[in-house]
């Protein structure tokens, strides 16, 4: 009988001192965002280009952490972040849900052609990332190295003087193809194949 | 005792095709016309360009500077004058342009001051270091890492072995073999400096067995020296910088760490040849031996070029046979790229021009499938699985490329070499490297671009917030103000009423009820008053509506009466209901029918404007005639026993009515106003038309007159002037007396 006490009475009393520890380690250690979301918007391009149909990043990371939104949404990203995001959260991959006239390969940068600008400022209100320079009857410039090309800037232009231009290829930027593949010849780039 | 050497993994046997250069010593470039010097020869930063278009340089002087730590200056390899900084064709495999200076040269040839430091091991070492790094010395191996750098070790730093790479392990290139030939005692100083500036515990040329005068020449230089010699058997790429280091010593370098991690430091043998002259003469690097070979070439052999040279200037004094080449190719035939401009300077790390016959170097077969074989595998120095960062590379599955350590791949093309299906792996590899260079890049931009947008929400939330407090703040004030004139006006109705009536005692101890119905009383009291006070106005003025004022006194007069009765009667009420609860007391007040009125009008400051008062009237009139219908309809659906709905709606037929008369009276008053109004103008307009048409004849009589005084009265045309004048006179004494006329009516 006192062996029967004793074991109830140690197990009971473990059981609130974990409790407490845990109840305590919850709010002590407690994640003010969601962890998921956070998961999710790293892989998102940042674009903030709202092409998704939610106003930014954040926003539908957070949508597909909450299962309301379909994780094929985001047009810049591509198929490359709907990979990553089906990888991050067990889900199937499911291809991209935009028109194929929609979907831009190159990088691209908004481009302000300056001697028609009339300085409105109208697309520097309209600019998620603060990328366009410029002050009221002043021509306007975008800061090429802060801008996304999420093309927010065209709509709310009143003299069409931005452009979306593809982004210009550096030393730096530019990268090796990939082979074409069997059946055809590697070019002449790398010589090492041809001598013996 | 000899020396172990350590054996590296893989590695292959290409034919060597090193005697061809090596017919001859070294060849002196000539001069070229235009000299073109891309700022960016080195790994990192690219310089930063000081001098101007039109300027006049000097050889050895600074054209550019560094720009950052990992970069070095650039300086002009002879005199001449500085014609274009523009984008050119430079040595990269993606074609794109890059940004160079320009130099017509003047033949001089004449040197800036330079002096040589003295006794070097007098001084500092870090000023030796920077000595180095001023002479803009990078790796001449072929990775162009800046050499000061490497040789600016943390002082914690313990430095076992120093390493001059003397291997050059790639077919066709011996610019290094014949620069030791010649100068073995050159490159000797300078490693001896490297030596000084890194203390290490011992000193090593590694070599390949395939260059005994070489060797021959180095043993001769090191002869009384702590210097070793290491002759290490000819395998290709035993000149890669880690597996060089294994070679000597055995020590292998992490992946992703450096030489100094395990106390090496590897520098190749242009690099201390150049070091030799930089500090022993002063001269920075300006120049470099460069093979130029290939069947195409008639005259091959080491040529020491100056940086700069275009690539055709070299090839034209070697006589190449520009139609008998395939393709030129910059480096050496392994780790070279095919150029596709011979406008392409040759610069630091140019070790080796290749021009092949189409014969020597063939135009590559077409791929084919991988078939598995795994001699990749076997030859791979760096002990990587080539095939399956092959399919990681063909697949883009970057993620497991880089868990296979592609990292590490140095990019010998051993694995392509050997391969029986001609894949270029090399190119899959790059490929994949680059990719994930792309998405780092990208993953940088993506950070970058979120903090911006996440900033700029924060700004925008904080003006936001700031707005809302202004404009709190203002709607604040905005009410206090609007309190303070509310209570100064209810003080100044209840000072015109006091005097009347009622004593504050009720007032205060009364509950709700009668307290609005004293207020209603107020105010109707107030609109007749102030409706008196129009019909004074308007007696005094002869108006015409003055019928319709006296009517709406008399109405405003019976209203206010009526409001006073009621005041009274329930003051009444509630003085026999003081005793009874509250509730009881609640339920009293709906009968009085009046009581809706309260809420429809603050009272309205006194007005003369006998519409306005009328307006008010009619409008007053037509909200208490809805308030009280819809307290007979209240009444109507929910009887109770303290409404007498009878009374509701005889009050409210009488409001009816009210509202009606009123109504129309204003009707009536507004538009006889707008007769007058109309009238009046009619009388007044062309008395005002006149006047302006006095004023502005006069103005121009008036101008004309100064013009003709200004003129003499010979001038031609003052005879024109003076009619003008007398024709404006006349207009203005004209519209004068229009204009009195028209007064006088």
């Amino acid at each position: 009988m006192s062996e029967d006490l004793s074991a109830i009475f140690s197990l009971v009393s473990m059981a609130i001192l974990f409790g407490s520890l845990l109840g305590y380690a919850a709010i002590k250690f407690a994640t003010e965002d969601d962890p998921v979301a956070e998961q999710i918007d790293a892989l998102l391009p940042q674009t903030q280009c709202g092409q998704c149909g939610h106003p930014g990043c954040r926003p539908y990371a957070e949508a597909v952490a909450n299962d309301e939104d379909e994780i094929n949404k985001c047009i810049p990203g591509g198929e490359d972040t709907i990979h990553a995001m089906a990888d991050l959260l067990g889900k199937e991959f499911i291809p991209l849900d935009a028109d194929e006239s929609d979907v831009i390969d190159t990088p691209v940068v908004a481009y302000i052609r300056e001697d028609e600008c009339i300085g409105c400022t109208k697309c520097i209100q309209a600019c998620p990332m603060d990328a366009i320079l410029g002050a009221a009857k002043q021509m306007h410039t975008v800061i090429v190295d802060e801008c996304t090309g999420c093309d927010l800037c065209v709509e709310p232009c009143p003299v069409d003087c931005i452009d979306i231009i593809p982004e210009k290829q550096t030393q730096q930027t530019w990268v090796w193809t990939q082979p074409n593949g069997p059946g055809v010849s590697p070019g002449e780039m790398i010589p090492v194949r041809n001598i013996a | 005792m000899s020396r172990r050497i350590w054996d590296i993994p893989g590695g292959i046997h290409p034919a060597e095709n090193k005697q061809q250069s090596l017919q001859s010593g070294i060849i002196a470039a000539n001069i070229p016309t235009e000299l073109i010097i891309p700022i960016q020869q080195h790994i990192g930063a690219p310089g930063k360009p000081c001098v101007e278009v039109g300027d006049n340089v000097l050889k050895g002087q600074v054209i550019a500077g560094a720009n950052g730590f990992v970069s070095v200056p650039t300086h002009a390899p002879t005199s001449g004058e500085v014609t274009a900084i523009e984008s050119r064709p430079v040595q990269h495999p993606s074609q794109i342009d890059g940004l160079c200076i320009v130099i017509k040269t003047d033949g001089d040839d004449q040197w800036v001051n330079h002096s040589a430091i003295n006794d070097y091991q007098s001084q500092e070492r870090s000023y030796i270091i920077d000595a180095i790094r001023q002479a803009g010395i990078a790796g001449m191996g072929g990775a162009g890492f800046p050499s000061a750098i490497k040789l600016g070790i943390r002082p914690d730093t313990k430095i076992e072995q120093l390493l001059l790479n003397s291997a050059e392990c790639e077919p066709y290139i011996t610019a290094d073999d014949s620069l030791i030939q010649e100068r073995a005692d050159e490159v000797i100083a300078g490693l001896k400096i490297m030596q000084w500036l890194v203390q290490p515990q011992e000193t090593l040329i590694g070599i390949e067995d395939n260059k005994p005068n070489a060797i021959a020449a180095l043993k001769q230089a090191t002869a009384d020296s702590n210097i070793e010699v290491v002759v290490v058997p000819t395998k290709y790429p035993s000149g890669g910088e880690k597996q060089l280091i294994y070679l000597l010593t055995g020590k292998e370098v992490a992946s992703g760490g450096l030489p100094s991690d395990v106390g090496v430091i590897c520098q190749n043998t242009g690099t201390a040849y150049a070091i030799n002259r930089a500090i022993h003469y002063g001269e920075p690097l300006i120049s470099r031996i460069t093979t130029v070979t290939g069947d195409a070439i008639t005259n091959k052999g080491n040529y020491e070029v100056l940086l700069g040279t275009p690539v055709s200037t070299l090839l034209s004094q070697a006589d190449a046979k520009f139609d008998k080449t395939s393709r030129l190719i910059m480096g050496g035939p392994m780790m070279g790229f095919s150029i596709h401009n011979a406008a392409v300077p040759i610069v630091k790390v140019t070790n080796c021009l290749l021009a092949p016959t189409k014969k020597e170097i063939p135009e590559p077969d077409a791929e084919q499938a991988c078939i598995r074989c795994g001699s990749c595998t076997q030859v791979c120095p760096a002990g990587l699985l080539p095939q399956q960062l092959y399919w990681f590379s063909k697949s883009n599955e970057l993620e497991k490329a880089q868990h296979f350590n592609l990292a590490d791949c140095i990019e010998c093309g051993a694995c392509s070499f050997v391969c029986p299906s001609n894949i270029p792996l090399v190119q899959y590899y790059r490929f994949s490297k680059g990719q994930i260079r792309k998405q780092e890049a990208e993953t940088k931009k993506a950070d970058q671009a979120r903090e911006r947008f996440e900033f700029r929400q924060a700004r925008l939330e904080k003006e936001d917030r700031e707005k809302e407090e202004k404009r709190k703040a203002r709607a604040e004030a905005a009410a206090k103000k609007q309190a303070a004139k509310k209570a100064a006006t209810a003080e100044n109705t209840a000072a015109s009423e006091s005097g009347s009536t009622v004593s504050a005692g009720t007032e205060s101890t009364g509950n709700t009820a009668t307290t609005k119905l004293k207020s209603t009383w107020a105010s109707a009291t107030k609109r007749w008053k102030d409706a008196e006070k129009a019909l004074k106005v308007a007696e005094k003025n002869g108006n015409d509506h003055i019928d319709a004022l006296q009517k709406k006194v008399g109405q405003l007069k019976a209203k206010a009466d009526n409001a006073k009765s009621l005041y009274d009667e329930a003051k009444l009420a509630n003085a026999e209901n003081a005793d009874s609860s509250s509730s009881t007391s609640n339920l009293t007040t709906p009968i009085t029918p009046e009581q809706p009125i309260t809420p429809q009008q603050p009272a309205t400051p006194p007005t003369n404007d006998p519409m306005q008062v009328l307006k008010q009237a009619s409008a007053d009139d037509f909200n208490t005639w809805k308030a009280a219908q819809q307290k007979v309809q209240e009444a109507e659906a929910t009887p109770s026993d303290g409404v007498d709905i009878e009374l509701l709606r005889k009050v409210e037929a009488e409001a009816k009515e009210k509202s009606v008369a009123s109504k129309t009276a204003m009707k009536e008053a507004r538009a006889k106003e707008k007769e007058a109004m109309q009238a009046k103008k009619a009388v007044e307009d062309p008395t005002k038309q006149l006047k302006l048409d006095a004023a502005i004849t006069r103005t121009k009589a008036k101008k004309a007159l100064k013009a003709l005084e200004s003129l003499g009265e010979d001038h031609a045309s003052y005879g024109a002037l003076k009619t003008a004048y007398e024709k404006a006179h006349t207009a203005a004494e004209n519209a004068e007396l229009a204009l009195k006329a028209a007064e006088e009516a």
